[in-house]
Formats: C-alpha cells, structure tokens, sequence
C-alpha cells in the first residue's frame, strides 16, 4: 500500500512528468517553427500503437520507433524542393490515417482507438509512471546538456558553424527529443492532442519572459498548472481528461495573450 | 604561419558551381576585403571559412584552433524568443558581467545590455554583432556585408571601429561589402571575386584593374579618391602582397 495505489495521484504524476518533459522542448518548437513538425511526429504515433499491437511489443517501443522515423525523414526531406508545411501536411496526415487503417487489421486484439488518439491518464499504471519519468528525464537531461548549442543554432545556423557547433547535430538532438516526448506522452493527452501540451504552455510563457531560460521555466509552471488544473476539472466536470488539460492550457494563453498588451504599457 | 590556407576551393550548391579555383592566404593582423558583384560567391566563401559549407574540390585549412569572430549578413530573431543583448553575448558559452560590458563599451552600446535583442534598430544591432564577435578575442574577424541597412555616414563609422578593434587586439579582418569606395579605403588588401579570383592586391592597384572595371565600371575609382582617408597607424609590417 502507498500513495501510488490511487489512480488520481498516479495521473497527476503523470500529468507533471509531461508537462516537465514538453514545456522546455516545446519552447524550442516554438522559436524554430516547428509546430507543425512536433503535429507530424505525434501523428505517426498512431501508425506506431498499430505496429506495436500487431507485433506484441510494448506500446511505448512502437510509438518511439515511428515517431523517430516520422521525424528523421522530415529532417531529410526537408529543404528539397518541398516547401516545409506542405511536406508535413501530406506525412502527418497520410501516417494518420495509415496508422487508422493498420488498426482496422488487428482483427484479433480489441483496442479502445479513443484512448489513443486523446489520451487516458486516468489508467496509467506504475509501469506506465515509471516510462513516463524516465523518459521526461532523459529529455531534459539532453536539452539541458545542449542548452546553449540548440540555442546558437536555434538564432543562426552560421552563427553556430563560426562558434564551432554543428547546427544539424543539435536538430538531431531535438528530434530525438521530440520522438522521446510523443512516446511517453502518447498515454497522457494522446496523438492528437501532443503538440498543444508542447505549444500552448510555451506561447503562454512568452510574455512573461525576457530570457530563453525564463520562457522555458514559466512554460514549466503553467504545463504543470494545466496538467493539475484539468485533472480536478475533468473530475468535477466529469469530462475526458486529456482535452480538459489542453482546455485549461488554452485558458492560460488566452489570458496571458490578454495580459501582455498591459504589461507593455506598464 | 598564416591564419588561413585556401587551394582550388570549389564549392557546388543546387548544381551551380558558385566558386571554382579559388586560392586565398591570410596572414594575422591584415584586412582584406571581398567585393564582386550579387552571386558571386562571396558569401558562400565566407560560410566555406567557418565550415558551415563543404568544399566540392579543393581545401580550406585553418591554423589550429584558430578562433573567429564572425558576424553575419543578416539575422533574423524570432519573436517569439525571448533575448536580451546581455544574454546573446553569453552565447554559446555564458562570460561574465565584466567582460560583457567591456566588449559592449568597445563596440559603444554598453547602454543597451538590458534591451531585447528584437527591440534594436539596424545600427544597434550590427554593433552587438561585433561586440559579441570580439568576446573570442577573434584572431580572425569575419563580417559579412556586417553595414547593410545602413547609411554611408553609419557605415564610415561601422568601418572606423573595425580598424579601431584590428589596432587594440590585432586580428585579421576578412570582409564582404558593398560600400565600395568606404571599404576599399580601409584595407590592406581587395579581393574582387566573380565565381573565381578576378583580381587581387592593394585597393589602388584593384581600382585600376581592368577585370575590376570590367565588373564595376570605372566611375568608382574617383569615388575611392574621395574617400581615402589617412591611416593613424603603421601599415609596413604587414603590407599587401602585390597581386601576380
């Protein structure tokens, strides 16, 4: 018997354990123009529950595995010829739907498509809890130990070649991140709704912030708030939890949105 | 020992051959401008300097461990990242209060180390571009068109401070520019590039030759005797090779 043995705190963990991992990592989806990467990668993870069912490996496994390929190949094929939203409006969206076809051949395993493509925090298991911060620390501990290289290359990639860094090492750092993310976080919010936890507390976060470091620490606190937040209003609401805890994200960057014109002028 | 051994450089980019045989020495101290006319290569020789290009022939060798400044054509900053002078300057490795301010005063915008970085006007920005270059204590000094979006008084004075900073630390100053007559004033060396080198050597010798006029016409050679202006300083020790 421990504290673990409760299905809302184990979900509140890993609400925080998402929020540390995505906040920091999403701030830089944000200053790079990757929002629509960050969709693509958690989109693939679809094709990823698919594979892994079919092939009895563990979820997490599968999700890591397509969603590093999904975003390995944008990396390539970027900058050849396509222009960057197209190339991730035809991965994201035909993966997705590869994905929601490949499910529809597991004739043999019943499996609740819903919690996958939203989330089910309330069924997070140890097991689940113990992926969950393992993997958030491996994120931070990348970004952390990159920190000052991703954002050399982040403001101008020869700004970082004439520093000695090398700008395409540290866009490999962030995709691997990024896949890392959308597996652990797959459980939490689900596919479709993984790229709001990385965008949304870091937009909010940008008002208040004068350095990176700020912006990331605030995208933080607010990830956490909404995780928790959405939590105990989808328990009281009796409403799905993943949505209620982007809903309460969105509610936070409206209201910084609404407080940054004041702060200006203060 | 020179600080920069270029042979046959040649680099393709999209299938263009952009540069072909390009051969460039660079010994410490001197200043050596880079003119030639849009899509020449210039820039790209810059970018093979720092490695950010790979060479499709030939080789770029650097004295060991040579340190760069380097200070881009133009930067764009996100809006949405949050940055201020002081903290771009610690980029990518943190230095402290002191050293900061200094090479903020030295580039004369020590007032604006707390201003976000997006917040600058051209001018103010091009200056923490330098001040940031000059952290490294540079013993090469690379500026890429660094006066665009400036007007000619506010570039005479971007180029003053750069003579100013090659006389206090000694480094190198590898140049691209478009102020013809401003940079070809202050250097020791012009190299005029078009894919390869038309011609090199001291700027009157490079004013007056005919593959430069070829490119630029000969109106500018009046405007470079216009604004020649007299150096403070000693230029014996290090005087431009005559060009083959």
């Amino acid at each position: 018997m421990t504290f673990l043995d409760d299905f809302m705190i184990r979900a509140a963990l890993a609400g925080l354990g998402v929020a540390v991992a995505a906040a920091p990592l999403g701030c830089f989806v944000v200053w790079r123009r990757m929002a629509y990467f960050g969709e693509a990668t958690a989109h693939a993870a679809i094709l990823g529950v698919a594979l892994s069912l079919a092939l009895a490996l563990p979820v997490f496994a599968g999700v890591l595995a397509v969603a590093l390929m999904m975003a390995l190949t944008v990396s390539t094929l970027s900058g050849r010829g396509y222009a960057m939203d197209t190339l991730l409006g035809v991965l994201a969206h035909s993966s997705l739907a590869a994905g929601l076809v490949a499910v529809s051949f597991l004739t043999g395993v019943r499996i609740d498509l819903m919690a996958y493509l939203f989330g089910d925090i309330l069924a997070v298991s140890r097991g689940d809890l113990a992926v969950i911060w393992g993997g958030a620390a491996i994120v931070t501990a990348l970004v952390g130990w990159r920190w000052s290289g991703l954002l050399t290359a982040t403001l101008n990639p020869d700004l970082a070649y004439a520093s000695g860094i090398d700008p395409r090492r540290e866009q490999l750092v962030l995709t691997l991140a990024l896949a890392v993310v959308v597996a652990v976080a797959i459980k939490v919010v689900g596919a479709l709704l993984i790229a709001a936890m990385l965008i949304v507390p870091a937009a909010a976060a940008r008002p208040f912030s004068r350095n990176p470091e700020t912006m990331a620490l605030v995208a933080v606190v607010i990830g956490a708030l909404s995780a928790l937040g959405g939590l105990a209003a989808s328990w009281h609401l009796d409403t799905p939890t993943g949505p209620t805890i982007v809903c309460v994200a969105a509610l936070i960057f409206a209201a910084s949105a609404m407080a940054a014109p004041l702060r200006r002028r203060a | 020992m020179s600080l920069l051994d270029i042979t046959g450089l040649a680099v393709r980019l999209g299938g263009n051959t952009v540069l072909h045989d390009v051969d460039l020495r660079l010994k410490p101290g001197e200043i050596v401008t880079i003119v030639g006319p849009n899509g020449s290569g210039k820039s790209t020789l810059l970018r093979a300097i720092i490695g950010a290009v790979a060479p499709s022939a030939g080789q770029v060798r650097r004295k060991r461990g040579l340190r760069i400044g380097y200070v881009p054509q133009r930067l764009h900053i996100d809006p949405t990242l949050p940055l201020t002078v002081r903290r771009f300057l610690g980029l990518p490795r943190r230095v402290d209060a002191a050293t900061a301010l200094a090479a903020l005063e030295q580039a004369g915008v020590a007032p604006l180390a707390d201003r976000q970085m997006s917040g600058l006007s051209g001018g103010q920005f091009q200056r923490v571009l330098l001040a940031r270059a000059l952290l490294e204590r540079p013993e090469l000094l690379i500026l890429d068109e660094a006066t665009q979006g400036l007007d000619q008084p506010g570039s005479a004075a971007f180029y003053r401070r750069i003579e100013d900073v090659r006389a206090r630390l000694g480094c190198a100053v590898l140049m691209v520019s478009h102020d013809l007559h401003v940079v070809m004033s202050a250097s020791d060396r012009v190299i005029c590039l078009n894919g390869h080198v038309c011609c090199e050597g001291a700027p009157e010798h490079v004013a007056s030759a005919p593959e430069y006029r070829a490119l630029f016409g000969a109106g500018t050679q009046g405007a470079l005797a216009l604004y020649r202006h007299n150096h403070s300083h000693d230029h014996d020790h290090d005087a431009p090779e005559a060009a083959e």
